[in-house]
């Protein structure tokens, strides 16, 4: 496979963005994130989106929001109707044919105008589990439930990734939740949908994220340091909630070993898991074999801290990546999830520069 | 580094209005069926899944490639969905063919499908979004003013779309699976339907369709393992441009024109009138059979139409075009893009039964999306480029 690396990342999140569209927010972190670069949208050989039009409200969402790239002249262009991601995955695969280097991958997502749990019960199978309306959170409840009866967690893990998260994040300032928090105190907090609580829940933001991908020596002539892909697979496992053991993540654990995740000798050094629930971190961690002694779970705090849905995959790509950059770890790995009860799950292998 | 990649086989519904005896899940399986069996292939040969589709709100479900992981054999491999508007069908095979290209996969189903039953496209395509420019009622109020601007331009005959229609639902006649199978059809009908958005009469627009198709794309050595002739993938190429900017030029678009140099480059093209044997277009309203014409440069600027007027894209004819019916006589719309895909394979395969072009070597499936600014091409062959 050819080599291809992270050359540049920006994100944008917000609680509420109420002023700007789409369009507008994400316009600038274009800009941002080809500034380093000293390229233009048009100096790239392929752009690839992920978004959702169920989060608009709209069919077609994606289309206006390519004019936050401005395509004219006309560009060589696709998107994906998943997290951003998966549109990463298939800009990897593009730069794979050797004819161009460069590789543009942007995602949006805007949750506060509608009511996003309910919004995400439309993925569920539209004759049999959607009539019921099952929001993301009594969804999500299901499974923790299912993971602490199986004895291998407890409701104290649970406020321990969540306290974790909120310290992580007090470094990120794209961060909605953060600060230090008491797990005993956490616990004391009512239910919410049993056994998780409101903290067990992500945030609802508003965000973008940009990734510049370049392949070979012209990665090295964009940046300087730029963060290798080592491999990247996804896998999805099946919808149907009954006939899944939902205290594992086998599509998790088969994408990690197709991306070469057991190569990394000692395991990596830090690992960003897009688990919008706290106790989707702790089947992924299991999921991905990681020692938490040995690596860093979510040092950006994760998608509790912050979760633009459609963009927090993408999100976990560009963090893992801005910090090897920053020479934080050589190696990390990097999650994005998709469906509900974390049914699509993508893994990425990333290693800095040496 | 691009290796070698095939269509190995191909499957498709029988396009109807509302197919009620089938859930989204049975009619992709339907078709993907179809497909496993053309190519010779088991389920678990498949490595991995690309499913296309037009706007989720055109069923009412978010992203429901998640809900059709089981139906469709992904379990446990990679699933990717692709949406680019009506370019999707297009875009998805392209995807596909890419997976199998980079060298990552041996065999890849790749399935794009509409059920416009299941909900109503015609108002899914019309909300009103605060701010922003209304669509008008449906796809056809969008598209008259660009077709009367090509009559403007080119003063072809008012006729020119009759005659395409007409054409276009007698070559379905051959194909088992259109929608539209209206025999003893007339020009005077056509003539004579109800003019819905001027100059676009009833008779010259596509019809709502559920329906489904697939196809397994294939490494070189999966394609030379197949007992059925294949479809060698000679090029692709995408180009998208943006929906509004004073410099558009939507009756003949900058990204149709980029993208179809792109793919005759990349499968080694340069007389496309006389290399390419046969196209399949997407044409949703009779007029931009002889604007695509211009835009793929197989007519000088113009000049599109007199091709639909003396013959030349009749089943028959020097470069016949839509020779399935085209999406004038069937549109699934998410899956209109990939049957033009589809059919341009049979035709290099030499398998496309009724509708076959004797001896058809190469030939160009082109598909179209949004504000005539999303374009996905390939040109297929029946030999190794």
């Amino acid at each position: 496979m050819r080599d291809v690396a992270v050359v540049s990342y920006a994100q944008f999140a917000a609680r509420n963005e109420q002023s700007r569209n789409e369009i507008e927010f994400l316009l600038p972190v274009v800009k941002e994130a080809l500034a380093p670069t000293g390229l233009t949208s048009q100096d790239m050989g392929f752009t690839v989106s992920g978004s959702s039009d169920y989060l608009a409200g709209q069919s077609f969402a994606f289309v206006s929001a390519l004019d936050a790239v401005g395509p004219w002249p006309p560009i060589a262009e696709s998107h994906v109707e998943m997290d951003g991601a998966f549109a990463l995955y298939e800009a990897w695969v593009r730069l794979q044919h050797g004819d161009i280097d460069t590789a543009l991958v942007y995602a949006f997502g805007k949750s506060s105008p509608g009511d996003i749990g309910r919004v995400l019960s439309l993925q569920l199978d539209p004759y049999l589990a959607g009539p019921l309306w099952p929001d993301a959170a009594s969804l999500a409840a299901l499974q923790a439930r299912v993971l602490l009866d199986s004895g291998k967690a407890s409701e104290k893990d649970l406020a321990r990734v969540v306290a974790r998260s909120r310290r992580s994040a007090l470094g990120n300032p794209h961060a909605q939740l953060k600060g230090e928090y008491d797990e005993a105190a956490l616990l004391d907090e009512p239910l919410y949908a049993d056994p998780l609580r409101k903290h067990d829940l992500p945030p609802i933001t508003d965000g973008a994220a940009v990734i510049v991908l370049a392949a070979g020596d012209r990665a090295r002539d964009l940046c300087e340091k730029p963060v290798w892909i080592r491999g990247i697979d996804h896998r999805i496992d099946g919808q149907a909630l009954g006939s899944r053991d939902l205290s594992v993540s086998p599509s998790t654990t088969l994408a990690g070993r197709k991306a070469g995740l057991g190569d990394i000798g000692g395991g990596v050094d830090l690992a960003e898991l897009h688990a919008p629930f706290s106790h989707q971190e702790l089947i992924l961690t299991e999921a991905l074999g990681l020692d938490e002694t040995r690596t860093r779970i979510n040092p950006s705090g994760g998608a509790l801290a912050s979760n633009p849905v459609m963009v927090a995959g993408l999100v976990r790509i560009g963090e893992a990546a801005a910090r090897l950059a920053a020479g934080d770890g050589q190696t990390a790995v990097a999650h994005a999830t998709g469906g509900p009860c974390l049914q699509q799950n993508l893994v990425c292998v990333l290693e800095a520069d040496k | 580094m691009s290796q070698r990649a095939a269509v190995l086989g191909t499957g498709q519904t029988k396009h109807v209005s509302a197919r009620k005896d089938v859930s989204i899940a049975g009619l992709v399986r339907e078709a993907a069926d179809r497909a496993l069996a053309d190519a010779g292939c088991a389920w678990d040969e498949i490595d991995a899944v690309v499913v296309g589709k037009a706007p989720d709100m055109f069923e009412g479900v978010m992203m429901p490639e998640l809900y059709l992981a089981e139906a469709l054999g992904a379990v446990g491999k990679p699933l990717l969905r692709v949406h680019t508007a009506g370019s999707v069908g297009g875009s998805t095979a392209i995807v596909a063919a890419h997976l199998v290209q980079a060298g990552i996969h041996e065999r890849v189903l790749t399935v794009a499908f509409e059920k416009q039953s299941e909900s109503n496209a015609m108002w899914a395509l019309s909300i009103r979004i605060p701010f922003a420019q209304p669509l008008v009622a449906g796809a056809g109020g969008y598209f008259a003013p660009i077709v009367r601007g090509y009559i403007r331009k080119s003063g072809a005959p008012l006729d020119t779309g009759y005659r395409v229609v007409l054409k276009d639902r007698l070559n379905a006649l051959k194909n088992p699976y259109a929608h539209l199978h209206q025999a003893g059809i007339t020009y005077e009908q056509i003539a004579e339907s109800p003019l819905l958005w001027d100059p676009i009469r009833y008779a010259e627009t596509c019809p709502s369709s559920d329906g489904a198709a697939a196809m397994v794309i294939g490494s070189e050595r999966a394609a030379e393992a197949c007992e059925r002739p294949v479809a060698w993938i000679h090029g692709t190429a995408v180009r998208s441009e943006p929906t509004m900017g004073a410099g558009r030029d939507r009756v003949n678009p900058h990204a149709g024109r980029d993208c179809a140099k792109a793919v005759y480059a990349e499968a080694g093209i340069t007389d496309p009138f006389r290399q390419i044997d046969c196209v399949e277009m997407y044409v949703p309203f009779s007029w931009f059979e002889p604007m695509w014409l211009e835009n793929l440069g197989f007519a000088e600027e113009g000049a599109g139409w007199k091709m639909v007027h003396d013959g030349t894209t009749a089943l028959d004819g020097e470069l016949p075009v839509n020779m399935s019916g085209g999406v004038l006589s069937s549109n699934p719309i998410g899956a209109s893009g990939m049957l033009r895909f589809l059919e341009a394979a049979n035709q290099v395969r030499g398998l496309a039964g009724e509708h076959q072009v004797p001896n058809a070597k190469t030939a160009l499936g082109h598909a179209y999306g949004g504000g005539s600014q999303f374009f996905a091409m390939w040109v297929v062959g029946s030999e190794k480029k």
